[in-house]
């Protein structure tokens, strides 16, 4: 096996791929790389328990080949190669990577042990790269790190024909995010639940693609997600899981709702919050023109600020996690924020201000304060 | 040579009386629980009373010194008491009555110096030097709060004065029931070296044994034999520490109670377990308990810790932090189970089992981050919150036994 290809396209692809070798492989030919040449040039693949991922690129095959390659290192390698040229070699048992006057030779590892790839579910619509990567990135926010709870650590997605609904919650806060696509079938009725930091890393990665397509396993259950852009594919295998009936969390109404430019909120939070310790709450209390912003308590150091806020309602006081509110309010992608509140132990709903209809909801479980 | 059997020698107020320097006091209820339970039943003093569980499995807590005159002491076997004073009343424990009576006493410590450390309930080293320009010699200060708290809780206690704790300690069983002994700073090696080598500070029966082989039975013998000797012996650490106790030299200052880090417990099994069943029912029963002492301190912590020992010593912990601070055994016992099974021991034999909780904050009330309810969930934590307290308080009110888990009742013996 024999090609030669540019530098950066080549350094990207390995990137690319590199980035879902497992850290603890449970095989060693699964830290590997496997490259292979095609029609237009070559094909390099990743594979762990959980994400396999695919990358085509141009390049100018001379000899026919598949060879597995230590995947870490040609990353490595690829990284920091000077701008030229690179021709990359099979010579018997190891791979020979020459570009300009630096010369790599590296093992090889046994490709016929390499596990054959999943099967790329078809198509079930498509979006623009960076539509989606923002939406899962509203949403990934909300979702658990703590494997006890399996289903609190995924991304629930929702397809119903033209319109799809990503949901994560981790019990604390819930994030909802609605966006249209173009569904590769009319009347698609699909639910599936992604592991949320592979959704997000893979969205991220796709978002320079002009059009993401995104293909849920027809197998029932559903067990593999697909995505495809920019000659990149990736497949991650969904969390077997049910989720709970999110639309039931969703306040109906509100009673007071305020409106606060999104940028001064994300600062005073900020600061007030340098005081509350661990687990210690920032305290809300809206008035009809103002906010005022209170951390810390008795003995320990104090801090308290004041925000010009618009409130349609009675005056409420409530009290959240800091860190929660600020994970909402980051994502949020809006000048000015409302929150809507019903009563202090129900959830803040926090929402763009600037849209009637907003796609976004992210909904904050207050601290209930003592006595 | 036990500790029980250094006895007073010279009177309440013996040895030297001069107590410059000697800031450090030890201060020890009277046969604590007895006396508290006499409060309430003054038919009895001057009689044999053992406080203790009375079920065929319990043991004695404390004894009146009518009934320790018989042979009776803490920690024996009921069923043995009885035997030996046929005529003794026995009385189950109240502990919360014993805590009521513990919090007057330290009140009064801590309204004489702010360097109060606390043992247990009924004991605590005060370390005076503050108070002196303001309430006289330290063995007035000792005099001073023996007489306040048989005033204001109808107790006794004896007290200790020395320049080190350890020496204190000593004293103050010295001086017992009632007394108070002084052992200036000149005097300490005449005080210690005639006493049997189990009243130093780390020497338990092993230790002990191992002393008396060697031919070292009193605090002097110890004194006079060379800190090599003692090294081979007993291991570096532990022959430097007698080395030091047995001249009156320790370093420890009295420390107040800063509010303690973690809390745990742990448990050696009378015999090597192999069975997971048993190894889960320890590890719930330790979080029980370590989460009534959580609760009782008013404390929560996030991180919870376990630790296996096995029959050959080698040791494993492991720990999980959670993403809201527990005072709930039943969270912490999820938890310890997880980390046990993620262990993945098989038919291994097991000695030791711990459960502890680490970054302990205060607990603030019930200031609490609200969840959504998501069916499907673990039950609302809450509840579970509730019931364990409501255990409390029936514990409190009717003892230990009245109510515990299911799998940790004892279905008694012919089962």
């Amino acid at each position: 096996m024999k090609f030669r290809i540019e530098r950066d396209a080549f350094a990207d692809a390995v990137t690319w791929v590199a980035r879902t070798l497992p850290t603890r492989p449970s095989r060693p030919v699964l830290a590997g790389i496997l490259i292979h040449t095609s029609t237009t040039g070559i094909a390099l693949s990743s594979f762990d328990a959980e994400t396999a991922a695919q990358v085509d690129v141009e390049a100018t095959v001379t000899e026919e080949g598949r060879v597995l390659v230590p995947g870490r290192l040609l990353g490595d390698i690829a990284r920091s190669l000077p701008a030229q040229p690179v021709e990359f070699a099979v010579e018997g048992s190891r791979v020979q990577v020459t570009c300009g006057r630096s010369s790599f030779t590296l093992p090889t590892l046994p490709v016929d042990e390499y596990p054959a790839l999943p099967e790329m579910p078809s198509a079930s619509g498509s979006i623009p790269g960076a539509s989606f990567a923002s939406a899962v990135s509203q949403v990934a926010i909300a979702a658990g790190r703590d494997d006890a709870l399996p289903f609190l650590t995924g991304i629930r997605i929702e397809i119903d024909d033209t319109r799809v609904t990503l949901v994560a919650t981790d019990r604390y806060r819930l994030a909802v995010r609605e966006f249209n696509w173009v569904p590769a079938t009319p009347g698609l009725d699909v639910q599936a639940l992604a592991p949320a930091k592979t959704l997000a890393d893979t969205a991220k990665s796709l978002a320079s693609a002009d059009t993401v397509n995104l293909g849920v396993s027809a197998v029932e259950p559903a067990n593999l997600l697909g995505f495809e852009g920019n000659g990149r594919r990736t497949t991650a295998r969904l969390l077997d899981a049910g989720f709970p009936d999110y639309r039931a969390l969703l306040p109906k109404e509100s009673i007071s709702a305020a409106i606060i430019n999104t940028a001064a909120l994300i600062d005073s939070v900020k600061r007030v919050a340098l005081v509350a310790e661990r687990n210690t709450p920032l305290k809300m209390s809206f008035s009809s023109s103002e906010v005022v912003l209170r951390a810390g308590t008795g003995d320990e150091a104090q801090a308290s600020e004041v925000l010009e806020c618009t409130l349609d309602g009675p005056d409420i006081e409530i009290a959240l996690n800091p860190h929660y509110l600020l994970d909402g309010l980051g994502v949020l992608d809006s000048a000015s924020t409302r929150m809507s509140f019903t009563v202090p132990e129900k959830p803040v709903v926090i929402t763009p201000a600037t849209d009637d209809a907003p796609s976004f909801h992210y909904l904050l479980m207050p601290v209930r304060l003592a006595g | 040579m036990s500790r029980s059997q250094i006895r007073r020698q010279s009177g309440p107020t013996g040895l030297g009386s001069d107590d410059a320097g000697c800031t450090i006091l030890h201060i020890d209820m009277d046969a604590f629980y007895a006396s508290v339970e006499l409060l309430t039943r003054p038919e009895l003093v001057g009689t044999p009373v053992i406080v203790g569980g009375s079920g065929s499995r319990g043991v004695v807590l404390s004894a009146t010194y009518e009934a320790r005159a018989l042979g009776v002491h803490s920690a024996m076997p009921m069923s043995r008491a009885r035997r030996i004073a046929p005529d003794a009343t026995v009385i189950e424990p109240q502990h919360h009555r014993y805590s009521e009576v513990s919090a007057g006493v330290m009140a009064i410590f801590n309204s004489v110096t702010p360097l109060v450390e606390p043992l247990s309930l009924d004991e605590a080293f005060l370390d005076v030097a503050g108070a002196v320009r303001r309430l006289g010699a330290p063995s007035r200060i000792g005099e001073l709060i023996r007489a306040r708290v048989h005033d204001e809780q109808g107790i006794t206690c004896s007290v200790g004065v020395a320049t080190t704790k350890f020496v204190a300690k000593l004293a103050s069983t010295r001086a017992k029931p009632d007394g108070l002994l002084v052992v200036p700073g000149d005097e300490v090696i005449e005080f210690l070296h005639p006493l049997p080598v189990a009243a130093l500070w780390g020497v338990g029966a092993k230790t002990e044994e191992v002393l008396v082989r060697l031919g070292l039975r009193t605090v002097g013998d110890i004194a006079h034999t060379s800190v090599e000797t003692l090294r081979r012996a007993l291991g570096n650490a532990a022959g430097t520490h007698l080395a030091e106790l047995s001249w009156g030299r320790d370093p420890r200052s009295v420390t107040p109670d800063v509010g303690e880090r973690s809390m745990g417990a742990e448990e050696t099994f009378a015999r090597d377990i192999d069975d997971p069943e048993v190894v889960l029912r320890e590890f719930l029963r330790l979080s029980h308990k370590v989460a009534a002492r959580l609760r009782s301190h008013g404390s929560v912590g996030r991180t919870v810790v376990i630790k296996v020992r096995m029959a050959d010593f080698s040791t494993l912990t492991r720990s999980r932090t959670l993403p809201e601070p527990t005072d709930v055994a039943r969270e912490i016992y999820d938890v310890a189970a997880e980390l046990y099974d993620a262990l993945g021991l098989q038919r291994v034999r097991i000695r030791l089992v711990g459960v502890r909780l680490e970054g302990l904050i205060q607990a603030d009330g019930g200031e609490r981050q609200l969840t959504f309810d998501v069916p499907g969930d673990a039950p609302a934590t809450l509840d579970w919150r509730a019931a364990e307290q409501a255990a409390d308080r029936l514990r409190a009110r009717y003892g230990h036994s009245v109510v515990q888990p299911a799998r940790l009742v004892d279905p008694g013996p012919g089962d």
